[in-house]
């Protein structure tokens, strides 16, 4: 099968996936949460043959370098991060309902990676080629993986509002407890992530252009996440910072993290461009 | 009565506090978006242009053309430095004290307290329970302390107590990497420098002072030439062979320095970044004539006029890539007194113009054009502090969020006949994990001692 095939079938699960999840949170029927997380888990395996399929017709290609390397190739990436994420914390909290906020984010990137971008296996340009590359990308997307997953639950919180328990399709979600607890583990495991994407980030403009930090756009963008969550971590300690507030740093952390990926390359360049 | 604070204890406090932490990196956070939409460091013009003249005075005051090093952002990096390190000295304290207070001999009431607790009874003697608690509690924990007092026997065991020490380690990384970034600035610099093929340099420019900097070696430019992936415009590799020169002695000979690939000596690096051409290229030829057949090979420059027997022929451009079919020219020629004629000549194919007709044909044998190499250059001797800095948070990070200090209680005492037992713990941190922990050692210990 080629990864083309792959892809399409990861974007099928992903797709049927996130289906049996919303018919969950309106049947409450505990064996259609259980298909629709087989599903996803089916999608991962695929996404992940994919992504491994793709390598290997890159190598048949001459070219043999790590899918990582454009646009869509960090796509399908990203979708399998934030399905991993959400995977290994379902096997942690058992919490189906917080699929239906997660799945189907990952489905809306394959589908855009799939119809809009270019899927074209290219060589590497010489500033891509590089070991750093695969360290660098690999560390930050785990990292936005899990911040996807954290804004999920986040908003979850929020709807939840202030009743802990709550009713009807609400008596689906976990309880606010556990909302937040899901949140604040998930930015737990993004943040050092995330530090680790930037600090391999700044070894590799090192290696390849000495200087470790020239703030640069994309650099900027990626301290601004890391700011928006090293307040929220810290919002853990102070009072009155913890609940909705926390949840809406998570969301601003990843409306940030979203334009950082993407805004900062499509917006801003164009800016930059448009001024010459 | 409470006391009044002094002002000196409220601006300690004002420091100390974590809601100005907050404030502080929300408000980094914030500002930084400036620099990334409005493009750092371009001239004046470029900017008047854009946004029109008293905007630019506005915004040239508050210096948002070169905004990361503003006096303001400075400040606020300043404010967060003060925060973080009074922060750490105020907490130090308090954290040694939850270290040192070790309460090894609990009241009852203590176990109340605790959110992993038991209490269990069994027929076994206190000595006995006592040493099946011990030899249950493993995994890292301390030799537990035991102590007798009014018949209870108490118990007392903790592990990892340093891993408080993660949230110090994240911080004091972060003035680490300050630290270094400093001593960068002040000790080292950035420069750059070109060196035709050929050719060698021994100082560069220093790109804030805009002055020389002497290098103290010597660097030779062998050659430089860029390739190309197979049937594409993509650059597959640029590449300079770089020879260095110390004291008359060759150090490195033909060093091929590329992307990713940097050359480094003396504390001193060089980077391949950029290149261009340097003088008036050379195109060798071969020129055919039809009609006799003869051959004759040319060197000849772009632009130049090369009159030939019964006309005249110009190469008007050269492309390295011309469609995938790799190098060719455009070049004219004029038949005396006739019409001139615009075509493409390939290098790769060299006897494709034959088919063209005419009085000659051409074949493009070689294009040699004198280049320069683009080196950075970069000193920077508090690099390796950064890094440390670095290594340091990703340490502290782990410490901190997956290691935690647990601590274990028991009191034992004898009650009617029995053997009662109070058993608790806690842990500072991922109080979860520590609840999983605590009812395994829980179920053990009731295995071992019966009940
Ligand atoms: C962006 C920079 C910073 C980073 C990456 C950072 C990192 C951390 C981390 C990882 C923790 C442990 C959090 C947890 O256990 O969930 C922590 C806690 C803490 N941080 Fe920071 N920090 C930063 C800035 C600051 C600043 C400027 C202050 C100054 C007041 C500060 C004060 C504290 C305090 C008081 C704690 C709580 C310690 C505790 O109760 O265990 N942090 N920080």
């Amino acid at each position: 099968m080629t990864s083309t095939q792959l892809f399409n079938w990861t974007t099928v699960g992903y797709f049927i996936s996130s289906i049996l999840f919303v018919i969950f949170l309106v049947s409450k029927n505990r064996n259609i949460a259980l298909g629709a997380t087989i599903l996803a888990w089916i999608g991962l395996a695929a996404n992940t043959a994919a992504i491994a399929m793709r390598w290997v017709e890159s190598s048949n290609m001459g070219y043999g370098h790590a899918p990582l390397s454009n646009l869509y190739e960090s796509v399908v990436f990203f979708a399998w991060c934030i399905v991993l994420v959400y995977l290994l914390i379902d096997l942690k909290y058992k919490a189906p309902a917080v699929g239906a906020f997660v799945v189907p984010g990952a489905f809306l990137w394959m589908i855009w990676a799939q119809f809009r971008l270019n899927s074209s296996i290219e060589p590497l340009v010489p500033a891509l080629q590089s070991n750093w590359l695969t360290y660098h990308v690999i560390t930050c997307f785990l990292g936005y993986g899990a911040f996807a997953v954290a804004c999920g639950v986040s908003i979850m919180y929020l709807i939840k509002g202030d009743k802990p328990e709550g009713k009807g399709i609400l008596s689906l979600f976990p309880s606010t407890k556990v909302l937040d607890d899901i949140n604040y583990k998930s930015v737990m495991v993004g943040f050092p992530l995330l530090t680790l994407g930037i600090i391999t980030g700044a070894a590799w403009a090192n290696y390849a252009w000495g200087t470790y930090w020239s703030w640069d756009p994309k650099e900027t963008w990626s301290l601004i996440i890391w700011f928006i969550y090293a307040a929220f971590l810290h919002a853990r300690f102070t009072r009155g910072w913890v609940g909705k507030k926390a949840a809406w740093l998570s969301i601003w952390g990843f409306a940030a993290t979203v334009f950082c990926y993407l805004g900062v390359n499509l917006l801003l360049s164009g800016l930059h461009s448009y001024g010459g | 009565m409470e006391k009044e604070k002094s002002p000196g204890e409220k601006i300690w406090n004002f420091f100390c506090s974590l809601k100005l932490t907050i404030f502080t990196l929300i408000l980094l956070a914030a500002t930084s978006i400036i620099g990334t939409v409005i493009q750092q460091d371009k001239p004046a013009e470029t900017y008047i242009q854009r946004y029109g003249e008293s905007a630019y005075l506005f915004m040239d005051s508050l210096q948002f053309f070169d905004m990361y090093h503003s006096w303001w952002f400075f400040g606020l990096l300043t404010l967060f430095t003060i925060n973080l390190t009074a922060c750490t000295i105020n907490r130090y304290p308090i954290t040694m004290k939850a270290i040192r207070n070790r309460i090894t001999t609990p009241e009852a009431s203590h176990f109340k307290t605790l959110s992993d607790k038991a209490e269990l009874a069994t027929d076994q003697s206190v000595a006995a329970v006592t040493e099946r608690i011990k030899s249950a509690i493993s995994q890292g924990f301390n030799e537990p302390k035991v102590t007798e007092i009014d018949g209870k026997t108490y118990l007392y065991a903790e592990k990892g107590a340093w891993s408080r020490s993660g949230v110090y380690i994240t911080h004091i990384s972060i003035i680490i990497i300050f630290l270094g970034a400093i001593i960068g600035n002040v000790f080292g610099f950035k420069g750059y420098v070109n060196i035709v093929e050929g050719q060698s340099i021994s100082e560069v420019w220093n790109r804030s002072t805009k002055a020389p900097e002497q290098l103290g070696f010597s660097l030779q430019c062998d050659d430089f030439s860029v390739t190309y992936y197979e049937n594409s415009s993509r650059p597959k590799e640029f590449r300079s062979l770089i020879t260095l020169i110390d004291d008359g002695k060759v150090i490195k000979k033909e060093r091929p320095v590329i992307v990713n690939d940097p050359l480094s000596y003396n504390g001193i690096t060089f980077y391949q970044s950029s290149y261009g051409p340097a003088g008036d290229p050379t195109l060798s030829m071969k020129v055919t004539n039809n009609a006799t057949g003869k051959t004759e090979e040319m060197h000849i420059h772009q632009g130049q006029d090369v009159k030939v027997e019964g006309g005249a022929f110009q190469v008007l451009a050269y492309t390295p890539t011309y469609e995938n079919f790799g190098p060719a020219i455009r070049m004219s020629y004029t038949p005396e007194g006739g019409e001139q004629k615009t075509f493409i000549v390939m290098q790769d194919y060299a006897e494709f113009d034959k088919r063209r007709g005419g009085e000659y044909s051409f074949s493009l044998l070689g294009y040699d054009e004198l280049q320069y190499t683009g080196l950075q250059v970069n000193k920077d001797p508090g690099v390796w502090v950064v890094w440390t800095g670095c290594m340091l948070m990703m340490l502290g990070c782990y410490i901190a969020f997956l290691c935690s200090h647990r601590k274990l209680w028991a009191m034992i005492e004898p009650q009617g006949g029995k053997t009662k037992v109070h058993f608790g713990g806690s842990a500072h941190r991922n109080k979860p994990a520590f609840t999983l922990f605590f009812d395994e050692l829980e179920e053990n210990i009731r295995k071992e001692i019966g009940c």
